[in-house]
């Protein structure tokens, strides 16, 4: 199996560990990730106002180069995932914005590439059963938050990756690896996205809340899907251990640093490095490094 | 705060210009209220989403473009996944926004220059992209 891939702008940057570890984890679960020889970033949001096509056009363009090397694109970081599935989704339906928006590039794309997230290939094309046989140490019933955050799962409609409100595909693959998966109430809710840098108080109270709910249900660590989300609900916990005296800090890590670490890859290649909070301490309690 | 209402105002050109931008029917909005209670940040609201809503169908334009609702919307789409009408709130906020951020002013809702230097060294650049899309004009 070979999927074109699209890392985004973070991951080729502060989320390295991010893009190394999925990486690695696919060539020891069997499947190639082929980077797109040409590429730029997706424009980080999907445009709402309805006329706004400038906003449409890099990942219009960046889709267009894709077909031209494949048919199914993956990606990681939560918020190009949504842009591109969306923008395809666009592309495929509205004829008008369609032509409007090929003229401009000057391609002709149909909106015909399957776009799929990492989980998905990891549930849908890998199977979860074989992960298992794959896995070299199993996580011990570490308790383990799976955060979705909003850009996964909304417009459900649009995104259709899973239930709107309740889903589980991320517990399950916790499951497989061996953890405990603790359901949690705000592992929907939003993290404050890019309010960090319109009105950070904001955002860092919605962290809060989600860090908060997440561990008071018992998880010790928590797992993203987004640099972004990553960013508000990792690196802000300096901010909100400044606020809040009793706040106790809790790891974040990408899943595919965990998946990673149940493979086996060595302590040095799952890059936690770049993670805020260290996970080391709690791993080495836990007898996993 | 006080309103004041005025027939001739109700769905007057600021009202249908925000339904034309975000692609909704305000008057499709029966005030549940769903958008406010699920929305994430509405705690920091000075009025909460479906008051927006009702203010813009009701053509208060200065009222409700004074208000910080719209700028603190993180276009998480909740409200929009809730909505009873099917209303794609987040795009009426979004549209909202464009409003001011297309006057011919050109004002824009940060200043990038006064952002902390400590944020632009910790913050991975896709807050950045998308933050400078929702705030500059």
């Amino acid at each position: 199996m070979e999927y074109l891939y699209f890392p985004g702008c973070t991951l080729n940057t502060k989320a390295k560990n991010f893009d190394l570890t999925a990486r690695t984890c696919a060539s020891h679960l069997g499947f190639q990730m082929k980077e797109l020889s040409n590429w730029t970033c997706c424009g980080a949001t999907f445009p709402l106002a309805t006329d706004n096509l400038m906003a449409l056009l890099p990942p219009s363009r960046i889709l267009a180069n894709a077909r031209e090397e494949g048919t199914a694109l993956t990606t990681l970081c939560a918020v190009c995932f949504n842009v591109l599935k969306r923008t395809n989704r666009l592309l495929q339906d509205d004829g008008e914005k369609r032509e409007k928006i090929n003229n401009f590039i000057e391609k002709h794309y149909e909106g015909d590439l399957r776009i799929v997230h990492y989980l998905e290939i990891l549930k849908q094309d890998v199977g979860f059963p074989r992960i298992k046989e794959k896995l070299k140490k199993e996580l011990g019933g570490l308790r383990i938050g799976a955060y979705y955050g909003c850009m996964l799962l909304r417009p459900f409609k649009e995104m259709a990756f899973d239930d709107k409100e309740r889903p589980t595909l991320f517990e399950e693959f916790l499951e497989a690896l061996g953890a405990k998966a603790v359901d949690f109430p705000y592992k929907t809710e939003c993290c404050g996205s890019f309010q960090s840098v319109g009105s950070p108080d904001v955002a860092t109270e919605c962290a809060r809340k989600i860090l908060e709910s997440a561990v008071k249900s018992g998880a010790e660590m928590i797992v993203s899907t987004c640099p972004m989300c990553t960013f508000n609900i990792d690196h802000k916990q300096m901010d909100i251990k400044a606020k809040y005296l009793h706040f106790r800090e809790v790891p974040v890590l990408y899943f595919t640093q965990l998946l990673g670490l149940a493979l086996g890859l060595e302590t040095k290649a799952l890059g936690f490095e770049l993670n805020f909070v260290d996970p080391l301490p709690l791993l080495k309690e836990r007898a996993l490094l | 705060m006080k309103v004041e209402l005025n027939r001739q105002r109700v769905h007057n050109d600021f009202t249908k210009k925000v339904e034309l931008i975000s692609g909704q029917n305000l008057f499709a909005c029966y005030q549940c209220g769903n958008c406010t209670a699920g929305c994430p940040v509405s705690f920091a609201m000075e009025i909460g989403p479906h008051e927006a809503i009702r203010y813009t169908l009701l053509g208060l334009e200065e009222e409700v473009l004074r208000v910080n609702t719209f700028w603190l919307c993180a276009s998480c789409l909740q409200c929009t996944s809730r909505c009873p009408k099917g209303i794609d709130i987040a795009r009426v906020m979004d549209a909202l926004r464009a409003v001011v951020l297309r006057k011919k002013e050109r004002e824009d809702a940060i200043r990038v220059s006064e952002l902390p230097e400590e944020l632009l060294e910790r913050a991975p650049q896709i807050v950045f992209v998308s933050g400078f899309r929702k705030f500059l004009s």
